[in-house]
């Protein structure tokens, strides 16, 4: 898969793009999740992100996906599952200082964040994984909030 | 430089304003003094005379000794508890913590009993995968990295609450430090991950091994640039450096530690010299020579291990404490000496007549 992970990374602007659409859609159909019942979507949800991200990112459903901000390269393949930047023990041909194999994932990260259109949100500090949403489905959770962000009266969240 | 407000060997320093903690490091690097810090080897023992003894080493040389915590994820005593012994003596520590090894209920009753020990400093850290060390079988927790680390450590102590957001009634008076790596991929990034790391809470930085001044020189002109060097919220720089053995271990360390940069021109010098040992000593001395006068620099991290008796040497022949003596047990009384600074100036004799 670590193929399709590259090609990912090198076409992180097209995807950040496809990315920012799709969000939008899913929170404005906010309405219809909510009727169909959240709780009741997560499972089928989160198996479809699962199986689209999964091939598409290596994805590890951590969910709380931070893609957009990372060049489009999952930090959770990481293997110290770093989220904010590489270690300091990056090898100097750019590859992993774990897994010498693998080139490290945050040099494809900041590779594909100088080629978005938002690449500096790559300098943002990520809060620390909420290991308890390990599973959950990323897209569900952006649907709630972006559409509870648009949505004026006071939402318990 | 002498403090007035010298408290009894064991107890902390008032908290100057526009301070954080109580440590002597962060007076220092505050009032523009050129730092030294460097690092205790930890042993593999519970021998508190031991930790002592390898303290002594420095005395009169460093503002402030690393604890190390599992270095290159090996075993050794626990940070908090070389720690813990050094400061009862009046020293200043900084407690090294790894996320390597614990999860964030840990690290966070940890840097609450350092503290509560008398530990200023802390110095955030990822650390090294557990495939670099003695025990690979390990599992590797990684719960936070070190970003996550700072920013909760901060909001422990300025915030006074834990990540969960509970209450903590009396917050850790830390510095806040963290490591950076100015010499591995993404080079173009490092300075901005330097800047991420300040955004996070870090005050002072200690860097890898620098053997290669033009990178380390760029490095602070876009860390200047990024205007991390100005403001009440400014960030301290000390470099990392060492001596190299030989160029044998310098390719091996090259080859094996994650991490170190060592270029080509460094080992062909300690190749072209008959005495490779003494030539390590002269470039690291060289280096320190050009780190200090890189503008921004505000000191050394010394890391001399296997040869921390080399320390005072560096030190006392580059002149860099430009006559400053930093405080150390029994320096103005000698009835708090280190009880273990005996055996380590005896030691510390023989080497000098070794090395000569
Ligand atoms: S080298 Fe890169 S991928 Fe490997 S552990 Fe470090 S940050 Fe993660």
């Amino acid at each position: 898969m670590v193929t399709i992970r590259h090609w990912a990374v090198r076409h992180a602007r097209g995807l950040e793009r496809f990315y920012r659409g799709f969000a939008q859609l899913l929170a404005r159909l906010d309405p219809l999740w909510r009727r169909l019942g959240y709780s009741r979507l997560e499972a089928p949800v989160a198996r479809v992100e699962h199986a689209v991200k999964g091939l598409l990112f290596d994805c590890r459903m951590c969910g709380h996906c931070v893609l957009s901000d990372t060049g489009m390269s999952c930090p959770m393949n990481c293997p110290k599952q770093l989220r904010n930047g590489p270690c300091g023990g990056v090898r100097a041909n750019g590859h992993c200082e774990v897994e010498p194999d693998m080139k490290c994932v945050w040099v494809e990260a900041w590779e594909g964040s100088q080629r978005m259109r938002h690449g500096d949100r790559i300098h943002a500090v990520q809060l620390p994984v909420d290991h308890g949403q390990q599973g959950s489905s990323s897209w569900l959770r952006v649907a709630r909030e972006l559409s509870h962000d648009a949505d004026p009266s006071p939402v318990q969240r | 430089m002498k403090f007035e407000d010298e408290p009894v060997p064991g107890y902390s320093l008032p908290i100057l304003p526009g301070h954080v903690s109580p440590g002597r490091l962060e007076r220092v690097l505050r009032a523009g003094k050129f730092a030294v810090t460097t690092e205790i080897d930890p042993p593999d023992s519970a021998d508190p005379a031991e930790v002592l003894k390898r303290a002594a080493i420095f005395d009169g040389y460093v503002d402030a000794i690393n604890a190390t915590d599992g270095s290159g994820a090996h075993c050794h005593m626990s940070s908090v508890g070389v720690c813990s012994l050094l400061t009862r003596v009046g020293y200043a520590t900084i407690l090294q913590m790894s996320c390597r090894d614990r999860n964030r209920i840990a690290m966070q009753g940890e840097i609450l009993g350092a503290a509560a020990m008398g530990a200023c400093n802390v110095l955030c850290l990822t650390g090294d995968g557990v495939q670099a060390g003695d025990h690979p079988q390990a599992k590797p927790v990684f719960d936070l990295d070190s970003m996550s680390l700072l920013e909760i450590a901060r909001a422990m102590r300025d915030e006074c609450r834990f990540q969960s957001g509970r209450r903590i009634d009396l917050p850790p008076r830390v510095f806040l430090g963290a490591a950076e790596n100015p010499f591995v991929p993404p080079i173009d990034w490092r300075p901005h991950r330097l800047a991420k790391k300040v955004a996070a809470g870090a005050q002072f930085i200690q860097t890898q091994y620098c053997f290669d001044i033009e990178r380390m020189r760029d490095f602070m002109l876009k860390v200047n640039d990024l205007g991390l060097l100005e403001g009440p919220d400014r960030v301290f720089i000390l470099v990392g450096l060492g001596p190299l053995a030989s160029a044998r271990s310098a390719r091996w360390i090259r080859d094996n530690v994650p991490g170190v940069h060592i270029p080509d021109a460094v080992i062909t010098r300690l190749e072209g010299s008959s005495d490779q040992k003494r030539e390590g000593k002269n470039l690291c001395m060289d280096l320190l020579h050009q780190v200090r006068d890189i503008p921004g620099v505000s000191g050394a991290h010394l890391m001399a291990y296997r040869q921390e008796h080399s320390v005072a040497e560096i030190i006392e022949t580059t002149g860099v404490l430009e006559g400053r003596v930093p405080w150390y047990p029994g320096r103005d009384n000698p009835a708090e000496r280190n009880p273990e600074s005996m055996e380590a100036e005896a030691v510390q004799g023989h080497s000098v007549t070794d090395a000569t």
